[in-house]
């Protein structure tokens, strides 16, 4: 993990704030500077990168803002390490809400655990992979070794966003960290397994994209007449299982026929 | 019910309301109106509520026949001839009206004026399913609307049980559509990533929309913006009017259709009482952009709400002497009305 504190942690570092386990509380606004985003929206940061504790601060505050909605807020986006607060200026303002947002109080738990470890099945490389071998020359790896590091690993949801649907899933190997194409596609193919920095991902739809494409699920990420109409969660677990063709394509049909079931095993007590 | 079957459907003709609110976590953007006034005015015209769901046009209307009943249509957001055509005769009139159509007739709405977009609503609101609470067409998630997509000709679209009883209501002074050139913005939340020139550039030069602009957004063209050190941000959040800036130091201005998360930094944010004119601009446009702090944006969107509320207050039904003298009308819809909503100050 790259090693530069959040917000909140250069406070507490500082003795201003932050949590010392005696259940003292954790204000958001010890926590949290505020980003304005015109007047229908501003931005909750919590730090400037990519780490679980930050994310989980961000969950936290999302979900206790849709616990109890102050009046005025339409919808919060969580993202990796800031919540963006969505209001309607003729109900508050930004400088009422955030006044409300700064005395909240997080409590000692950072984030929610992981409810779920999600097992996907994987077809890697040859058409549902394009760029499978690629990634292998650049990382100096074989590509089973990709292969092992990429399937070999828990990932967690950090965001949803850029396409309804859409997981980040962090954190990739770092032996499998190359940069985005520097030509995006402008059709990648719905059930792309892909990578990117240090992030990876599915393609719920067919869409433009600039991340390796790596193998191929048939399991559905989005379906709009469902409630919550994407499958993850923020902060669930999600592993990559690899499979042959036959079985990709037993799946992708019981899929079609709206019968499958993703595996998943619900995870209990561990902290996020 | 009635139903319009499309003939030609225009350019890019969707189904559109005030947007799709409450799934921008699960990476859903929230779409809708390009122009929301327009589509709140269109919609008072033929009594409906603020938040049904009409037709969104750009660049030129669709040609539509009215089957299975009767309908009241009304366009807003722009100027375009609007011809009702009905046992061989054909009449035309201006926007800003509500306009009764007999079953059989076939209805040709022409090239916008004045706009890029406008809203053709009808009495009863578009019939069309709701997806996570809203019927705007999500053309990029392919939901909404009608089968997610722009409309097609041969398409059925229903409208729901509507009785508009009472006379034709008009907008006696329809709000100055002209763009005054400059967009008022809210900077950050990421202008330190910029250098002190490029936020200087940005507060004083001129933009022109490139022809790269669609729902989504509009890239503009003019002097690149420099960055302290790149253009890339760990993603977060976007609203609508956030203008990010990619590698090439060019600004994106961010519309209804906007994906939920960017990893671009943005420089400011249009304010909302000035997104309608954003929707409203053509490729070739020339903008300038004007800071403001959060209370000033927050106080003229306020002031937009009281201007719409006027306008709406305002609706009187249409003088009957108007229906014979369309030439009169048309003319008189080219001038601009003393009452704007989109201007605050």
């Amino acid at each position: 993990m790259i090693a530069v504190a959040a917000w909140g942690q250069m406070q507490r570092e500082d003795g201003q704030a932050g949590t010392s386990g005696d259940g003292s509380t954790r204000r958001l606004g010890q926590l949290a500077r505020f980003l304005p985003v015109g007047d229908t929206a501003f931005a909750v940061e919590f730090g400037s990168v990519i780490a679980p504790d930050i994310n989980a601060l961000v969950h936290r505050t999302a979900a206790l803002l849709a616990l109890a909605p102050p009046a005025g807020l339409i919808e919060t986006v969580p993202t990796f390490r800031s919540l963006l607060v969505h209001y309607d200026p003729l109900v508050t303002s930004a400088e009422a809400l955030q006044a409300t947002l700064a005395a909240l109080d997080l409590g000692e738990t950072a984030g929610a655990a992981p409810a779920r470890l999600w097992h996907l099945p994987v077809l890697y490389g040859g058409e549902a992979g394009p760029d499978l071998e690629e990634v292998a020359r650049a990382t100096g790896l074989s590509v089973p070794e990709v292969i092992a590091q990429h399937s070999g690993t828990t990932y967690r949801v950090y965001v949803q966003g850029f396409l309804p649907g859409f997981a980040y899933l962090g954190d990739l190997p770092a032996a499998l960290d190359l940069p985005r194409l520097s030509v995006p596609r402008v059709r990648v193919p719905a059930g792309s397994v892909a990578i990117a920095q240090r992030m990876t991902g599915v393609y719920p739809l067919e869409s433009p994209g600039g991340w390796r494409l790596i193998g191929n699920t048939p399991v559905r990420f989005f379906d709009p007449t469902l409630t919550p109409p994407t499958l993850f969660a923020p902060g669930d677990g999600v592993r990559f299982v690899p499979v042959d063709a036959t079985e990709h394509e037993r799946v992708r049909v019981a899929v079609d026929a709206g019968v499958f079931i993703p595996h998943h095993e619900t995870l209990a007590g561990e902290s996020a | 019910m009635s139903t319009l079957r499309i003939l030609q459907p225009g350019p890019q003709t969707s189904v559109q309301d005030l947007g799709r609110r409450g799934f921008q976590a699960f990476g859903v953007p929230v779409c809708g109106a390009l122009d929301p006034v327009a589509l709140r005015l269109a919609n008072a015209l033929v009594g409906n509520a603020a938040t049904d769901a009409a037709l969104e046009l750009r660049l030129a209307g669709p040609h539509f026949v009215v089957e299975d009943g009767s309908a009241r249509i009304a366009l807003a957001g722009a100027s375009a001839r609007i011809e009702v055509i009905a046992d061989g005769e054909t009449r035309a009139y201006p926007s800003w009206r509500a306009i009764d159509v007999p079953e059989g007739a076939t209805v040709r709405i022409g090239a916008l004026t004045q706009s890029g977009c406008a809203i053709l609503a009808v009495a009863g609101g578009m019939d069309v399913p709701a997806v996570m609470g809203s019927r705007a067409t999500d053309l990029k998630g392919r939901f909404g609307g009608v089968a997610g997509r722009a409309l097609i000709s041969g398409d059925m679209i229903p409208v729901s049980n509507a009785d508009p009883s009472g006379p034709c209501l008009d907008l006696p002074h329809p709000p100055t559509l002209a763009f005054a050139g400059t967009l008022r913005v809210v900077l950050g939340p990421q202008a330190e990533a910029f250098t002190e020139a490029a936020r200087a550039t940005f507060l004083t030069a001129a933009y022109r929309v490139s022809r790269e602009a669609d729902r989504m957004g509009m890239r503009l063209d003019g002097p690149p913006l420099g960055f302290v050190t790149s253009a890339d941000i760990v993603s977060d959040g976007i609203a609508t009017g956030s203008i990010q800036v990619p590698g090439s130091g060019l600004p994106i201005l961010l519309l209804a259709d906007h994906q939920t998360i960017g990893g671009y930094a943005k420089i400011a944010t249009v304010i909302s009482a000035d997104l309608p004119a954003a929707g409203r601009l053509l490729p070739g446009a020339e903008l300038r952009f004007a800071a403001v702090s959060v209370a000033e944006a927050e106080a003229a969107r306020r002031a937009q709400e009281q201007a719409v509320a006027r306008l709406v207050a305002s609706l009187a039904p249409v003088r009957e002497g108007a229906r014979i003298d369309t030439d009169a009308l048309w003319r008189a819809n080219l001038i601009s009305g003393v009452v704007s909503a989109y201007e605050t100050e």
